[in-house]
């Protein structure tokens, strides 16, 4: 609980004062706990080489696969880890429009548009209720929403694949949204149920008394104050969703409507017997910087999202 | 405030939760049900047969492989990437030079290094998947490439295609994209630790090293705890399915020789592959199994007197 009363961005404060009084300020501190300032400089020096050797293990994969993409498939085999010769943005084109790049983007784009604005409108209405009302078996559904949180998916997945079959859902966008609406449901309720208890209530009464319905308190009163908490789990699931792999595979294998993640792995399945590996890599690094250039630029928003998922 | 009180209640749950017990509730209690028959997924008779399926379970080799594996996942994967991320977090957070008489500092950058490190957690595993599977290529990938560089032309293992390196292979991309997570998770708890704590210990004589374990770790042991949980069930489920099948070799990964089969992919193996539905449903029960012991293991071993501050 602690590290979500805190918001996480907290941490980027420590290295305040980075001004430039820093050397002038060690030497006026004077000879008093040399010992000490030693073994921190010793430190200093140690957590810096760790700090950087990982965040160059971080980024040089990422940087390799944006180099390979630009490159022809000769020079991917011959000389991997070579500048390319010319920016071969012929890649790109192919990916997109022969390697069906564009079709799994609009597909993504549809599935998760779809499921986020279901799972907010219908997570947030089940929270509600289960926040703020009182009535016999409350208790019990909210543990029956929770308890699928840390239950393993494959196990419902195998007869979820029969029962969508049934309903004529099996492979179809529509159906794939309804899924990822359900199984997003239980993180939603739970970090909503716990936002809404927080709001304070003199509010809704108010409404009440002025006459409000109980629906129109919640659309007009209460959805508006939770804003930041649907921000937060907006984003949790909008990257859940955008990069779910499990759900898709088992219940999404109409070559027509997979989306990104299932799709560059076809592709690279395909492009295999193809050789076409600079495509294949055009395709990666084309889904992989939209959601990297979005993060740098929402990055507070993005982290307070996604830590304030784990820790409950 | 009663009006309507109950029809409100039922208006508001009634969506949410039936699309819940439709599409999660109900294929859990199914997959219970379905372990004690012989459903093949194929057709729509099947007979009820017991515990057959569970006896079956312990003389089939393949599912105790997929359960060591998983086993090995759940006990090495949280200790390295909980362990490793709260070293990175520490460094973060103290690793600076103490200026202006503050006992401890964060080094220079430490928001810039927390962007980088959360770059992975942003991703698809899928696409991290591929691009480790290209770097381990034998022949051209990344890796030996590198090798080839600095000189160890001699040194150039098949990774994912040696059955004693595989496993090894695959855990060390799930610690690759989630590390950053818990840096960026543990950084924000260590932040919250109030400075003066620190150079209390300081003054007293106490290493930064001490500090460590006596101040930071015991004040973020909750923290910890959950990041541990969330770690395993994660090695357990679904991201160990995804990085093993899209990674290793073999129809629908697994290979060489199921020596990197892990419960979840077998279970889709039984079901999606080899037309063995309730057989799979049985597998997963045991995963289902797994994953609680999981839980209540760690949560039984961590349990301390929570530390106000």
């Amino acid at each position: 609980m602690k590290t979500t009363d805190t918001p996480p961005t907290g941490g980027a404060t420590i290295p305040a004062p980075r001004d430039g009084a820093g050397p002038e300020a060690r030497k006026a501190a004077g000879a008093p706990g040399k010992e000490k300032r030693s073994e921190g400089a010793v430190l200093n020096v140690f957590s810096h080489g760790v700090l950087i050797i990982w965040a160059v293990m971080v980024v040089m994969p990422l940087l390799w696969a944006v180099m390979t993409s630009f490159k022809t498939d000769k020079a991917i085999f011959t000389s991997p880890w070579s500048l390319p010769d010319a920016l071969h943005f012929e890649n790109w084109a192919r990916a997109w429009t022969e390697a069906h790049m564009s079709e799994y983007f609009l597909n993504t784009l549809i599935v998760v548009g779809g499921s986020l604005v279901g799972t907010l409108l219908l997570g947030s209405m089940a929270a509600y209720v289960l926040a703020r009302f009182e009535f016999p078996g409350n208790r019990f559904l909210y543990f029956l929403f929770i308890g699928g949180m840390s239950f393993p998916i494959i196990l419902a997945l195998v007869p979820l694949f029969y029962v969508m079959q049934n309903m004529a859902l099996l492979n179809t966008l529509h159906g794939l949204i309804l899924v990822y609406i359900a199984y997003s449901l239980p993180f939603t309720v739970f970090f909503l149920t716990a936002f809404f208890r927080t709001l304070p209530s003199s509010v809704a009464e108010a409404a009440c008394i002025d006459g409000a319905s109980h629906t129109r308190t919640f659309f007009q009163v209460m959805l508006p104050m939770a804003r930041p908490g649907l921000i937060s789990v907006g984003i949790f699931n909008f990257l859940g969703q955008w990069n779910q792999y499990l759900l898709p595979t088992v219940l999404n294998t109409n070559p027509e409507n997979k989306v990104l993640s299932q799709g560059l792995v076809q592709l690279a399945v395909s492009q295999g017997y193809k050789g076409d590996w600079s495509g294949l890599f055009a395709g990666l690094v084309m889904a992989m910087l939209p959601v990297l250039a979005a993060y740098v630029v929402f990055q507070r928003q993005v982290v307070a999202g996604l830590t304030a998922g784990a820790v409950k | 405030m009663q009006h309507g009180k109950y029809r409100f209640i039922v208006g508001f749950l009634a969506a949410p939760l039936a699309l819940y017990a439709l599409f999660v509730i109900w294929p859990f209690i199914q997959s219970i049900y379905y372990s004690l028959t012989d459903w093949t997924g194929l057709s729509p008779e099947f007979g009820f047969v017991g515990i057959d399926n569970y006896t079956r379970l312990f003389q089939d080799e393949i599912f105790w492989k997929s359960l060591q594996h998983s086993l090995t996942f759940a006990v090495v994967l949280p200790l390295v990437t909980v362990g490793f991320a709260l070293f990175l977090a520490f460094m973060l957070n103290v690793g600076g030079r103490s200026r202006k008489g503050a006992a401890i500092a964060g080094v220079r950058g430490s928001s810039f290094y927390k962007i980088v490190y959360f770059f992975p957690q942003v991703l698809s595993i899928a696409i991290v998947a591929l691009l480790f599977q290209f770097a381990y290529n034998p022949n051209s990938g990344a890796i030996n490439s590198v090798l080839k560089a600095v000189g160890l032309g001699s040194v150039q293992p098949d990774w994912l295609g040696d059955p004693d390196l595989a496993l090894i292979c695959v855990m060390v991309v799930l610690v690759w994209s989630t590390v950053g997570f818990f840096v960026v998770l543990f950084s924000a708890g260590m932040a919250s630790i109030p400075r003066d704590f620190y150079e209390a210990a300081l003054l007293d004589g106490a290493s930064r090293f001490t500090t460590f374990f006596k101040i930071t770790l015991p004040l973020l042991w909750d923290t910890v705890q959950s990041g541990w949980i969330y770690m395993g069930i994660l090695a357990l489920g679904a991201e160990s399915f995804a990085v093993v099948q899209i990674m290793t070799v073999g129809p629908n990964g697994g290979g060489p020789d199921y020596s990197t089969i892990v419960m979840p992919l077998y279970v889709y193996q039984k079901a999606f592959r080899d037309g063995q539905a309730a057989y799979a449903t049985t597998i997963g029960v045991a995963l289902l199994l797994v994953t609680l012991a999981f839980a209540a293991v760690v949560m039984k071993l961590g349990r301390r007197e929570r530390l106000e501050f």
